[in-house]
Protein backbone atom coordinates (compact mmCIF):
# COMPACT_ATOMS: atom_id res chain seq x y z
CA UNK A 1 0.00 0.00 0.00
CA UNK A 2 1.43 3.29 -0.64
CA UNK A 3 1.25 6.04 2.01
CA UNK A 4 -1.31 8.80 1.41
CA UNK A 5 1.38 12.36 1.01
CA UNK A 6 -0.01 15.19 1.68
CA UNK A 7 0.49 17.57 -1.45
CA UNK A 8 2.20 20.01 0.17
CA UNK A 9 4.77 17.66 1.54
CA UNK A 10 5.31 16.37 -1.91
CA UNK A 11 5.33 20.06 -3.28
CA UNK A 12 8.12 20.76 -1.01
CA UNK A 13 10.48 17.98 -1.70
CA UNK A 14 9.68 18.31 -5.37
CA UNK A 15 11.14 21.88 -5.51
CA UNK A 16 14.43 20.54 -3.50
CA UNK A 17 15.12 18.21 -5.60
CA UNK A 18 14.69 19.69 -8.62
CA UNK A 19 16.49 22.45 -7.39
CA UNK A 20 19.40 20.59 -5.96
CA UNK A 21 19.63 18.47 -9.47
CA UNK A 22 19.37 21.47 -10.98
CA UNK A 23 22.49 22.64 -9.74
CA UNK A 24 24.34 19.40 -10.22
CA UNK A 25 23.47 19.81 -13.67
CA UNK A 26 23.98 23.55 -14.44
CA UNK A 27 27.54 23.43 -15.14
CA UNK A 28 26.66 21.19 -18.18
CA UNK A 29 23.91 23.24 -19.37
CA UNK A 30 26.27 26.72 -18.57
CA UNK A 31 28.88 24.88 -21.32
CA UNK A 32 26.27 24.08 -23.74
CA UNK A 33 24.73 27.42 -23.49
CA UNK A 34 27.66 29.42 -23.45
CA UNK A 35 29.16 27.64 -26.77
CA UNK A 36 26.72 29.87 -28.67
CA UNK A 37 27.47 32.95 -27.58
CA UNK A 38 30.19 35.36 -28.93
CA UNK A 39 33.63 35.69 -26.96
CA UNK A 40 32.17 38.84 -25.64
CA UNK A 41 29.44 37.67 -24.68
CA UNK A 42 30.78 34.71 -22.57
CA UNK A 43 32.98 36.68 -20.56
CA UNK A 44 30.65 39.52 -20.01
CA UNK A 45 29.26 40.81 -16.76
CA UNK A 46 26.83 40.03 -15.49
CA UNK A 47 26.84 37.03 -17.99
CA UNK A 48 23.28 36.44 -19.78
CA UNK A 49 21.55 33.34 -19.26
CA UNK A 50 19.07 32.92 -22.40
CA UNK A 51 18.92 36.33 -24.04
CA UNK A 52 22.04 36.79 -25.78
CA UNK A 53 22.46 36.86 -29.45
CA UNK A 54 22.77 32.96 -30.34
CA UNK A 55 25.18 32.54 -33.25
CA UNK A 56 27.70 29.43 -34.22
CA UNK A 57 30.65 31.36 -34.62
CA UNK A 58 32.67 29.32 -31.93
CA UNK A 59 31.55 26.37 -33.46
CA UNK A 60 33.32 27.45 -37.03
CA UNK A 61 36.33 28.58 -34.97
CA UNK A 62 36.45 25.29 -33.48
CA UNK A 63 36.47 23.18 -36.52
CA UNK A 64 38.79 25.23 -38.81
CA UNK A 65 41.39 25.25 -36.02
CA UNK A 66 41.24 21.22 -35.46
CA UNK A 67 40.19 18.26 -37.22
CA UNK A 68 36.95 17.38 -34.78
CA UNK A 69 35.51 14.97 -37.50
CA UNK A 70 39.01 12.77 -37.05
CA UNK A 71 38.90 12.82 -32.86
CA UNK A 72 35.26 11.88 -32.74
CA UNK A 73 35.92 8.84 -35.03
CA UNK A 74 39.02 7.97 -33.27
CA UNK A 75 36.59 7.94 -30.32
CA UNK A 76 34.39 5.54 -31.72
CA UNK A 77 36.57 3.00 -33.15
CA UNK A 78 38.91 3.06 -29.46
CA UNK A 79 35.90 2.72 -27.29
CA UNK A 80 33.41 0.32 -29.12
CA UNK A 81 36.47 -1.68 -30.46
CA UNK A 82 37.91 -2.31 -27.04
CA UNK A 83 34.31 -2.99 -25.51
CA UNK A 84 33.52 -5.85 -28.56
CA UNK A 85 36.73 -7.19 -28.14
CA UNK A 86 36.25 -7.17 -24.24
CA UNK A 87 33.26 -9.06 -24.91
CA UNK A 88 34.17 -11.44 -27.53
CA UNK A 89 36.85 -12.86 -24.74
CA UNK A 90 34.64 -11.92 -21.31
CA UNK A 91 31.31 -13.71 -22.22
CA UNK A 92 32.77 -17.23 -22.02
CA UNK A 93 34.82 -16.38 -19.19
CA UNK A 94 31.64 -15.11 -16.98
CA UNK A 95 29.54 -17.89 -18.50
CA UNK A 96 31.52 -20.45 -17.47
CA UNK A 97 32.13 -18.91 -14.11
CA UNK A 98 28.32 -18.83 -13.81
CA UNK A 99 26.93 -21.70 -14.63
CA UNK A 100 29.72 -24.44 -13.90
CA UNK A 101 31.21 -22.52 -10.68
CA UNK A 102 34.14 -24.79 -9.38
CA UNK A 103 36.13 -24.26 -6.06
CA UNK A 104 38.36 -21.10 -7.21
CA UNK A 105 35.73 -19.61 -9.01
CA UNK A 106 35.50 -17.10 -6.92
CA UNK A 107 39.00 -16.33 -5.94
CA UNK A 108 39.67 -16.38 -9.83
CA UNK A 109 37.15 -13.28 -9.72
CA UNK A 110 38.71 -11.48 -6.83
CA UNK A 111 41.94 -11.98 -8.77
CA UNK A 112 40.21 -10.55 -11.67
CA UNK A 113 39.39 -7.22 -9.90
CA UNK A 114 42.54 -6.76 -8.05
CA UNK A 115 44.11 -6.63 -11.36
CA UNK A 116 42.25 -3.75 -11.85
CA UNK A 117 43.50 -2.34 -8.92
CA UNK A 118 47.03 -2.06 -10.47
CA UNK A 119 47.95 1.24 -10.55
CA UNK A 120 48.03 2.56 -14.72
CA UNK A 121 50.82 4.94 -13.67
CA UNK A 122 52.61 1.39 -12.28
CA UNK A 123 53.07 0.16 -16.10
CA UNK A 124 52.79 3.43 -17.79
CA UNK A 125 56.66 3.05 -18.67
CA UNK A 126 57.21 -0.56 -20.02
CA UNK A 127 53.82 0.07 -21.99
CA UNK A 128 55.45 3.26 -23.52
CA UNK A 129 58.41 0.97 -24.26
CA UNK A 130 56.78 -1.79 -25.92
CA UNK A 131 54.71 0.26 -27.89
CA UNK A 132 57.06 2.29 -29.19
CA UNK A 133 59.30 -0.40 -30.10
CA UNK A 134 56.30 -2.25 -32.23
CA UNK A 135 55.28 0.54 -33.42
CA UNK A 136 51.75 0.44 -31.50
CA UNK A 137 52.58 4.53 -30.21
CA UNK A 138 49.71 6.56 -31.38
CA UNK A 139 47.81 3.96 -33.14
CA UNK A 140 44.12 2.99 -32.20
CA UNK A 141 44.82 -0.56 -32.59
CA UNK A 142 47.31 0.23 -29.85
CA UNK A 143 44.36 2.03 -27.39
CA UNK A 144 41.71 -0.60 -28.33
CA UNK A 145 44.58 -3.48 -27.15
CA UNK A 146 45.06 -1.42 -23.81
CA UNK A 147 41.66 -0.30 -22.98
CA UNK A 148 40.50 -3.64 -23.60
CA UNK A 149 42.51 -4.89 -20.91
CA UNK A 150 41.79 -2.49 -18.37
CA UNK A 151 38.54 -2.97 -18.76
CA UNK A 152 38.22 -6.81 -19.18
CA UNK A 153 37.79 -7.02 -15.11
CA UNK A 154 34.91 -5.26 -15.08
CA UNK A 155 33.43 -6.40 -17.98
CA UNK A 156 33.70 -10.23 -16.18
CA UNK A 157 32.41 -8.80 -13.38
CA UNK A 158 29.21 -7.05 -14.86
CA UNK A 159 28.58 -10.20 -16.99
CA UNK A 160 29.25 -13.07 -14.36
CA UNK A 161 26.66 -10.86 -12.29
CA UNK A 162 24.27 -10.78 -15.06
CA UNK A 163 24.55 -14.40 -16.17
CA UNK A 164 24.67 -15.66 -12.75
CA UNK A 165 20.84 -14.55 -12.31
CA UNK A 166 19.61 -16.70 -15.59
CA UNK A 167 18.15 -20.18 -13.42
CA UNK A 168 19.91 -23.30 -14.41
CA UNK A 169 16.79 -25.09 -14.71
CA UNK A 170 15.63 -23.62 -17.85
CA UNK A 171 19.06 -24.94 -19.41
CA UNK A 172 18.50 -28.22 -18.11
CA UNK A 173 14.92 -28.87 -18.75
CA UNK A 174 15.27 -27.06 -22.58
CA UNK A 175 18.52 -29.86 -22.41
CA UNK A 176 16.16 -32.68 -21.32
CA UNK A 177 13.30 -31.48 -24.42
CA UNK A 178 16.26 -32.56 -26.36
CA UNK A 179 17.82 -29.21 -27.62
CA UNK A 180 20.81 -29.23 -29.11
CA UNK A 181 23.93 -27.43 -27.46
CA UNK A 182 23.60 -25.24 -30.76
CA UNK A 183 19.87 -24.65 -30.13
CA UNK A 184 20.58 -24.53 -26.79
CA UNK A 185 23.11 -21.39 -26.47
CA UNK A 186 20.73 -19.59 -29.72
CA UNK A 187 17.13 -19.44 -28.87
CA UNK A 188 17.31 -20.20 -24.83
CA UNK A 189 20.35 -18.40 -23.88
CA UNK A 190 21.02 -15.54 -26.16
CA UNK A 191 17.57 -13.76 -25.41
CA UNK A 192 18.01 -14.06 -21.79
CA UNK A 193 21.83 -13.03 -21.91
CA UNK A 194 21.08 -10.08 -24.18
CA UNK A 195 19.96 -7.30 -21.87
CA UNK A 196 22.87 -8.26 -19.53
CA UNK A 197 25.51 -7.98 -22.23
CA UNK A 198 23.55 -4.95 -23.64
CA UNK A 199 23.84 -2.74 -20.73
CA UNK A 200 27.97 -4.02 -19.98
CA UNK A 201 28.53 -2.71 -23.78
CA UNK A 202 26.80 0.68 -22.88
CA UNK A 203 28.94 0.92 -19.75
CA UNK A 204 31.87 -0.20 -20.89
CA UNK A 205 31.67 2.13 -24.23
CA UNK A 206 31.06 5.00 -21.91
CA UNK A 207 34.23 4.18 -19.67
CA UNK A 208 36.74 3.77 -22.67
CA UNK A 209 35.15 6.79 -24.18
CA UNK A 210 35.99 9.26 -21.13
CA UNK A 211 39.13 6.65 -20.27
CA UNK A 212 41.98 9.70 -20.19
CA UNK A 213 44.82 8.10 -18.60
CA UNK A 214 46.22 5.72 -21.30
CA UNK A 215 44.49 7.92 -24.28
CA UNK A 216 46.53 10.81 -23.64
CA UNK A 217 49.88 9.41 -22.97
CA UNK A 218 50.09 6.76 -25.74
CA UNK A 219 48.39 9.26 -28.63
CA UNK A 220 50.02 12.42 -29.89
CA UNK A 221 48.64 13.13 -33.04
CA UNK A 222 46.90 10.19 -35.31
CA UNK A 223 45.13 8.13 -33.00
CA UNK A 224 44.22 10.99 -30.67
CA UNK A 225 40.82 10.73 -29.11
CA UNK A 226 38.59 13.36 -28.46
CA UNK A 227 39.66 13.84 -24.45
CA UNK A 228 43.35 14.31 -26.53
CA UNK A 229 40.91 16.69 -28.25
CA UNK A 230 39.82 18.62 -25.55
CA UNK A 231 43.20 18.54 -23.64
CA UNK A 232 44.62 20.81 -26.27
CA UNK A 233 42.37 23.49 -24.93
CA UNK A 234 43.97 23.69 -21.49
CA UNK A 235 46.10 27.35 -21.78
CA UNK A 236 45.75 29.71 -22.74
CA UNK A 237 42.80 28.73 -25.53
CA UNK A 238 41.13 27.78 -22.55
CA UNK A 239 40.58 31.17 -21.64
CA UNK A 240 38.29 31.77 -25.02
CA UNK A 241 35.31 30.56 -23.09
CA UNK A 242 33.20 30.07 -26.05
CA UNK A 243 35.43 27.98 -27.74
CA UNK A 244 35.93 25.56 -24.69
CA UNK A 245 32.26 25.42 -24.40
CA UNK A 246 31.66 24.29 -28.32
CA UNK A 247 34.09 22.04 -28.49
CA UNK A 248 33.88 20.59 -24.88
CA UNK A 249 29.85 20.12 -25.93
CA UNK A 250 30.97 18.58 -28.96
CA UNK A 251 33.21 16.08 -26.64
CA UNK A 252 30.52 15.11 -24.56
CA UNK A 253 27.21 15.47 -26.18
CA UNK A 254 27.23 11.93 -27.94
CA UNK A 255 28.32 9.67 -24.83
CA UNK A 256 25.42 12.19 -22.58
CA UNK A 257 22.94 11.29 -25.10
CA UNK A 258 23.54 7.69 -25.38
CA UNK A 259 23.81 7.60 -21.45
CA UNK A 260 20.27 8.91 -21.01
CA UNK A 261 19.00 6.91 -23.44
CA UNK A 262 20.33 3.67 -22.05
CA UNK A 263 20.21 5.13 -18.22
CA UNK A 264 18.14 2.33 -16.89
CA UNK A 265 20.17 -0.53 -18.04
CA UNK A 266 22.90 0.99 -17.28
CA UNK A 267 22.25 1.59 -13.14
CA UNK A 268 21.61 -2.12 -13.05
CA UNK A 269 25.15 -3.09 -14.32
CA UNK A 270 26.87 -0.08 -12.57
CA UNK A 271 25.59 -1.38 -9.19
CA UNK A 272 28.00 -4.87 -10.22
CA UNK A 273 25.00 -7.26 -8.66
CA UNK A 274 25.05 -5.39 -5.01
CA UNK A 275 21.26 -3.96 -5.61
CA UNK A 276 18.60 -6.51 -7.28
CA UNK B 1 26.39 -31.66 -11.71
CA UNK B 2 29.12 -30.23 -13.14
CA UNK B 3 30.88 -33.48 -15.10
CA UNK B 4 34.60 -33.69 -15.77
CA UNK B 5 33.10 -32.90 -19.32
CA UNK B 6 31.62 -29.15 -18.21
CA UNK B 7 34.34 -28.23 -16.24
CA UNK B 8 36.96 -28.79 -18.83
CA UNK B 9 35.19 -26.91 -21.14
CA UNK B 10 34.60 -24.24 -18.35
CA UNK B 11 38.16 -23.98 -18.01
CA UNK B 12 38.80 -23.78 -21.68
CA UNK B 13 36.32 -20.43 -21.91
CA UNK B 14 38.02 -19.14 -19.04
CA UNK B 15 41.89 -19.38 -19.99
CA UNK B 16 41.84 -16.53 -22.87
CA UNK B 17 40.80 -13.95 -20.17
CA UNK B 18 43.04 -15.37 -17.53
CA UNK B 19 46.32 -15.57 -20.08
CA UNK B 20 45.54 -11.90 -21.11
CA UNK B 21 45.16 -11.05 -17.11
CA UNK B 22 48.26 -12.52 -16.37
CA UNK B 23 50.07 -11.23 -19.54
CA UNK B 24 48.77 -7.56 -18.75
CA UNK B 25 49.65 -8.28 -14.88
CA UNK B 26 53.05 -10.07 -15.02
CA UNK B 27 54.89 -8.51 -18.22
CA UNK B 28 55.05 -4.54 -17.56
CA UNK B 29 55.01 -5.35 -13.82
CA UNK B 30 58.82 -7.36 -14.11
CA UNK B 31 59.87 -4.74 -16.55
CA UNK B 32 58.72 -1.96 -14.02
CA UNK B 33 60.54 -3.85 -11.25
CA UNK B 34 63.92 -4.61 -13.27
CA UNK B 35 63.62 -0.71 -14.60
CA UNK B 36 63.72 0.04 -10.88
CA UNK B 37 67.56 -0.66 -10.15
CA UNK B 38 68.47 0.67 -13.52
CA UNK B 39 69.95 4.06 -14.61
CA UNK B 40 68.18 4.52 -17.37
CA UNK B 41 67.36 7.95 -19.16
CA UNK B 42 65.29 7.88 -22.28
CA UNK B 43 67.54 10.74 -23.39
CA UNK B 44 70.80 8.54 -22.77
CA UNK B 45 70.24 5.47 -24.74
CA UNK B 46 72.23 2.50 -24.44
CA UNK B 47 73.77 3.68 -21.41
CA UNK B 48 72.22 1.69 -18.88
CA UNK B 49 73.75 0.31 -15.23
CA UNK B 50 72.71 -1.29 -12.23
CA UNK B 51 72.05 1.27 -10.08
CA UNK B 52 71.17 -0.80 -6.70
CA UNK B 53 68.43 0.73 -4.69
CA UNK B 54 69.39 4.40 -5.69
CA UNK B 55 66.58 4.98 -7.54
CA UNK B 56 64.32 4.20 -4.59
CA UNK B 57 66.58 6.13 -2.08
CA UNK B 58 65.89 9.00 -4.40
CA UNK B 59 62.48 8.43 -5.13
CA UNK B 60 61.55 8.04 -1.16
CA UNK B 61 63.82 10.90 0.08
CA UNK B 62 62.35 13.60 -2.33
CA UNK B 63 60.43 15.72 -0.50
CA UNK B 64 57.93 15.89 -3.35
CA UNK B 65 57.21 12.03 -3.09
CA UNK B 66 55.76 12.78 0.76
CA UNK B 67 54.03 15.34 -0.67
CA UNK B 68 52.42 13.52 -3.15
CA UNK B 69 51.73 10.32 -0.91
CA UNK B 70 49.70 13.15 1.25
CA UNK B 71 48.11 14.48 -1.65
CA UNK B 72 47.06 11.20 -3.11
CA UNK B 73 45.26 10.41 0.25
CA UNK B 74 43.77 12.91 0.67
CA UNK B 75 42.16 13.40 -3.34
CA UNK B 76 40.93 10.25 -2.60
CA UNK B 77 39.47 10.27 1.10
CA UNK B 78 37.76 13.64 0.25
CA UNK B 79 36.19 12.60 -3.21
CA UNK B 80 35.06 9.48 -1.03
CA UNK B 81 33.73 11.41 2.30
CA UNK B 82 32.04 13.92 0.28
CA UNK B 83 30.41 11.55 -2.61
CA UNK B 84 29.55 9.16 -0.58
CA UNK B 85 27.46 11.53 2.46
CA UNK B 86 26.42 14.01 -0.71
CA UNK B 87 25.16 10.63 -2.03
CA UNK B 88 22.82 9.08 0.86
CA UNK B 89 21.75 12.51 1.52
CA UNK B 90 20.65 13.07 -2.14
CA UNK B 91 19.70 9.38 -3.06
CA UNK B 92 17.42 10.21 0.26
CA UNK B 93 16.21 13.23 -1.13
CA UNK B 94 15.31 11.50 -4.69
CA UNK B 95 13.56 8.79 -3.18
CA UNK B 96 10.88 10.93 -1.61
CA UNK B 97 7.53 11.28 -3.55
CA UNK B 98 8.29 13.86 -5.66
CA UNK B 99 6.84 14.73 -9.20
CA UNK B 100 9.20 14.50 -12.39
CA UNK B 101 11.28 12.05 -10.89
CA UNK B 102 12.41 10.89 -14.06
CA UNK B 103 13.52 13.89 -15.09
CA UNK B 104 15.32 14.35 -11.91
CA UNK B 105 17.18 10.98 -12.44
CA UNK B 106 18.18 12.37 -15.67
CA UNK B 107 19.63 15.77 -14.60
CA UNK B 108 21.65 14.39 -11.66
CA UNK B 109 23.08 10.98 -13.57
CA UNK B 110 24.22 13.85 -16.27
CA UNK B 111 28.00 14.81 -14.83
CA UNK B 112 29.30 10.86 -14.75
CA UNK B 113 29.01 11.20 -18.83
CA UNK B 114 31.45 13.62 -18.98
CA UNK B 115 35.33 13.31 -19.93
CA UNK B 116 37.35 14.39 -17.08
CA UNK B 117 39.24 16.77 -19.29
CA UNK B 118 36.09 18.28 -20.14
CA UNK B 119 34.75 18.84 -16.38
CA UNK B 120 38.52 19.93 -15.63
CA UNK B 121 38.34 22.37 -17.77
CA UNK B 122 35.12 24.14 -17.72
CA UNK B 123 34.94 24.17 -14.09
CA UNK B 124 38.58 25.41 -14.13
CA UNK B 125 37.96 28.26 -16.69
CA UNK B 126 34.22 28.86 -16.80
CA UNK B 127 33.15 28.52 -13.26
CA UNK B 128 36.20 29.14 -10.87
CA UNK B 129 38.54 31.62 -12.50
CA UNK B 130 38.83 34.63 -10.22
CA UNK B 131 38.19 37.48 -13.17
CA UNK B 132 35.41 36.08 -15.87
CA UNK B 133 34.59 32.82 -13.97
CA UNK B 134 30.85 32.54 -12.74
CA UNK B 135 31.78 32.34 -9.44
CA UNK B 136 33.87 35.37 -9.89
CA UNK B 137 30.60 37.18 -11.03
CA UNK B 138 28.56 35.70 -8.30
CA UNK B 139 31.00 37.12 -6.08
CA UNK B 140 30.84 40.50 -7.05
CA UNK B 141 27.32 40.96 -7.97
CA UNK B 142 26.96 40.13 -3.95
CA UNK B 143 29.89 42.81 -3.09
CA UNK B 144 32.54 40.00 -2.21
CA UNK B 145 36.30 39.61 -3.17
CA UNK B 146 36.50 36.75 -5.52
CA UNK B 147 38.40 34.00 -4.39
CA UNK B 148 41.43 33.07 -6.54
CA UNK B 149 40.42 28.43 -6.02
CA UNK B 150 43.56 27.46 -7.72
CA UNK B 151 45.73 30.18 -6.41
CA UNK B 152 44.53 29.49 -2.98
CA UNK B 153 42.74 26.11 -2.66
CA UNK B 154 44.44 23.96 -5.68
CA UNK B 155 43.89 20.86 -3.94
CA UNK B 156 40.51 21.61 -2.56
CA UNK B 157 39.38 22.45 -6.35
CA UNK B 158 40.72 19.34 -7.56
CA UNK B 159 38.95 17.28 -4.70
CA UNK B 160 35.99 19.39 -5.98
CA UNK B 161 35.85 18.87 -9.73
CA UNK B 162 36.06 15.30 -9.31
CA UNK B 163 33.54 15.06 -6.40
CA UNK B 164 31.40 16.38 -8.90
CA UNK B 165 31.60 13.68 -11.27
CA UNK B 166 31.05 11.04 -8.90
CA UNK B 167 28.33 12.24 -6.84
CA UNK B 168 26.24 11.06 -9.38
CA UNK B 169 27.85 7.84 -9.36
CA UNK B 170 27.35 7.55 -6.00
CA UNK B 171 23.87 9.08 -5.88
CA UNK B 172 22.55 7.06 -8.73
CA UNK B 173 23.67 3.64 -7.04
CA UNK B 174 22.54 4.38 -3.44
CA UNK B 175 18.98 5.47 -4.99
CA UNK B 176 18.41 2.24 -6.95
CA UNK B 177 19.26 0.45 -3.97
CA UNK B 178 16.55 2.72 -1.43
CA UNK B 179 13.96 1.55 -4.16
CA UNK B 180 14.45 -1.64 -3.14
CA UNK B 181 13.48 -1.44 0.54
CA UNK B 182 10.88 -3.23 1.52
CA UNK B 183 8.53 0.01 2.84
CA UNK B 184 6.39 -1.72 5.21
CA UNK B 185 8.98 -2.08 7.30
CA UNK B 186 9.87 1.45 6.92
CA UNK B 187 5.74 2.04 7.84
CA UNK B 188 6.16 -0.41 11.00
CA UNK B 189 8.69 1.06 12.73
CA UNK B 190 7.07 4.29 12.36
CA UNK B 191 3.76 3.13 13.32
CA UNK B 192 6.07 1.75 16.54
CA UNK B 193 7.53 5.34 17.10
CA UNK B 194 10.51 5.13 15.57
CA UNK B 195 11.99 8.46 14.99
CA UNK B 196 13.04 9.51 11.38
CA UNK B 197 16.86 9.46 12.54
CA UNK B 198 16.52 5.94 14.36
CA UNK B 199 14.37 4.72 11.12
CA UNK B 200 17.18 5.83 9.08
CA UNK B 201 20.30 4.50 11.35
CA UNK B 202 18.68 1.02 11.91
CA UNK B 203 16.63 0.14 8.75
CA UNK B 204 17.88 2.26 5.77
CA UNK B 205 21.44 2.14 6.59
CA UNK B 206 22.62 -1.61 7.01
CA UNK B 207 20.00 -2.05 3.74
CA UNK B 208 22.32 0.43 2.23
CA UNK B 209 25.82 -1.33 3.22
CA UNK B 210 26.24 -3.57 0.08
CA UNK B 211 25.50 -0.31 -2.26
CA UNK B 212 27.73 2.04 -0.15
CA UNK B 213 30.51 -0.94 -0.63
CA UNK B 214 30.60 -1.07 -4.28
CA UNK B 215 30.42 2.97 -4.22
CA UNK B 216 33.57 2.92 -2.33
CA UNK B 217 35.46 -0.10 -4.34
CA UNK B 218 34.95 1.39 -7.78
CA UNK B 219 35.72 4.90 -6.79
CA UNK B 220 38.62 4.29 -5.23
CA UNK B 221 40.04 2.00 -7.67
CA UNK B 222 39.38 5.07 -10.23
CA UNK B 223 40.44 7.97 -7.60
CA UNK B 224 43.90 6.26 -6.84
CA UNK B 225 44.91 7.33 -10.37
CA UNK B 226 43.50 10.50 -11.02
CA UNK B 227 45.57 12.25 -13.72
CA UNK B 228 43.98 13.88 -16.43
CA UNK B 229 41.61 16.71 -14.15
CA UNK B 230 45.29 17.56 -12.32
CA UNK B 231 47.02 17.81 -16.33
CA UNK B 232 45.23 19.90 -17.80
CA UNK B 233 44.20 22.37 -14.58
CA UNK B 234 47.31 22.57 -12.15
CA UNK B 235 49.89 20.37 -13.68
CA UNK B 236 50.80 19.60 -10.49
CA UNK B 237 51.30 22.83 -9.01
CA UNK B 238 51.61 25.20 -7.48
CA UNK B 239 55.03 23.53 -6.14
CA UNK B 240 53.86 19.92 -5.33
CA UNK B 241 50.39 20.93 -4.19
CA UNK B 242 48.41 19.07 -6.17
CA UNK B 243 50.91 16.74 -7.42
CA UNK B 244 49.63 12.90 -6.77
CA UNK B 245 51.39 9.84 -7.29
CA UNK B 246 50.63 8.95 -10.46
CA UNK B 247 51.36 12.26 -11.93
CA UNK B 248 54.85 12.30 -10.03
CA UNK B 249 55.89 8.96 -11.93
CA UNK B 250 54.28 10.64 -15.15
CA UNK B 251 56.56 13.57 -14.64
CA UNK B 252 59.53 11.58 -13.71
CA UNK B 253 59.38 9.57 -16.63
CA UNK B 254 57.53 10.75 -19.19
CA UNK B 255 58.54 14.46 -18.47
CA UNK B 256 62.28 14.17 -17.15
CA UNK B 257 62.49 10.94 -19.11
CA UNK B 258 64.45 9.29 -16.46
CA UNK B 259 62.79 5.46 -16.63
CA UNK B 260 64.72 4.57 -13.68
CA UNK B 261 63.49 6.75 -11.14
CA UNK B 262 60.32 6.82 -12.69
CA UNK B 263 59.88 3.05 -12.51
CA UNK B 264 60.48 3.08 -8.62
CA UNK B 265 57.97 5.12 -8.19
CA UNK B 266 55.42 3.07 -10.18
CA UNK B 267 56.72 0.21 -7.85
CA UNK B 268 56.02 2.10 -4.86
CA UNK B 269 52.43 2.86 -6.49
CA UNK B 270 51.89 -0.48 -6.56
CA UNK B 271 52.59 -1.22 -3.20
CA UNK B 272 50.44 1.35 -1.75
CA UNK B 273 47.72 0.68 -3.91
CA UNK B 274 47.74 -3.37 -3.09
CA UNK B 275 47.79 -1.98 0.47
CA UNK B 276 44.47 -0.09 -0.21
CA UNK B 277 43.84 -2.89 -2.02
CA UNK B 278 43.97 -5.46 0.90
CA UNK B 279 41.35 -3.33 2.92
CA UNK B 280 38.66 -3.21 -0.10
CA UNK B 281 38.98 -6.97 -0.91
CA UNK B 282 38.25 -7.82 2.80
CA UNK B 283 35.33 -5.27 2.93
CA UNK B 284 33.82 -6.88 -0.38
CA UNK B 285 34.75 -10.07 0.68
CA UNK B 286 32.30 -8.90 3.73
CA UNK B 287 29.75 -7.59 1.90
CA UNK B 288 29.31 -8.74 -1.56
CA UNK B 289 28.34 -12.54 -1.34
CA UNK B 290 29.51 -13.23 -4.60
Amino acid sequence: MARAVSTRRKTSFTVAAWAVSFLIFFPILWTFLTGFKTEGEAIASPPSFLFFDWNLSAYEAVNQRSDYPKHFFNSVIISFGSTALGLLIAIPAAWAMAFVPAKHTKDILMWMLSTKMLPPVGVLIPIFLIFRDTGLLDTRTGLVIVLTLINLPIIIWMLFTYFREIPGEVLEAARMDGASLRNEILYVLTPMAVPGIASTLLLNVILAWNEAFWTLNLTAADAAPLTAFIAAFSSPEGLFYAKLSAASTMAIAPIVILGWFSQKQLVRGMTFGAVK
Amino acid sequence: MATQHSRNAARLMMSPSVILLLGWMLIPLSMTIFFSFQFYNLLQPGQETFAGLTNYRFFLTDPSFFDAIRNTLVLVGGVLVITVVGGIALALLLSQPIWGQGIVRVLVIAPFFVMPTVSALVWKNMFLNPVNGLFAHLANGLGLQPIDFFGNYPLASIIGIVSWQWLSFSTLIIFTAIQSLDSEQLEAAEMDGASSLNRFIYIILPHLARAITVVILIQTIFLLSIFAEILVTTNGGPGTATTNLTYLVYIQSLLQFDVGGGSAGGVIAIILANIVAIFLMRMIGKNLDI
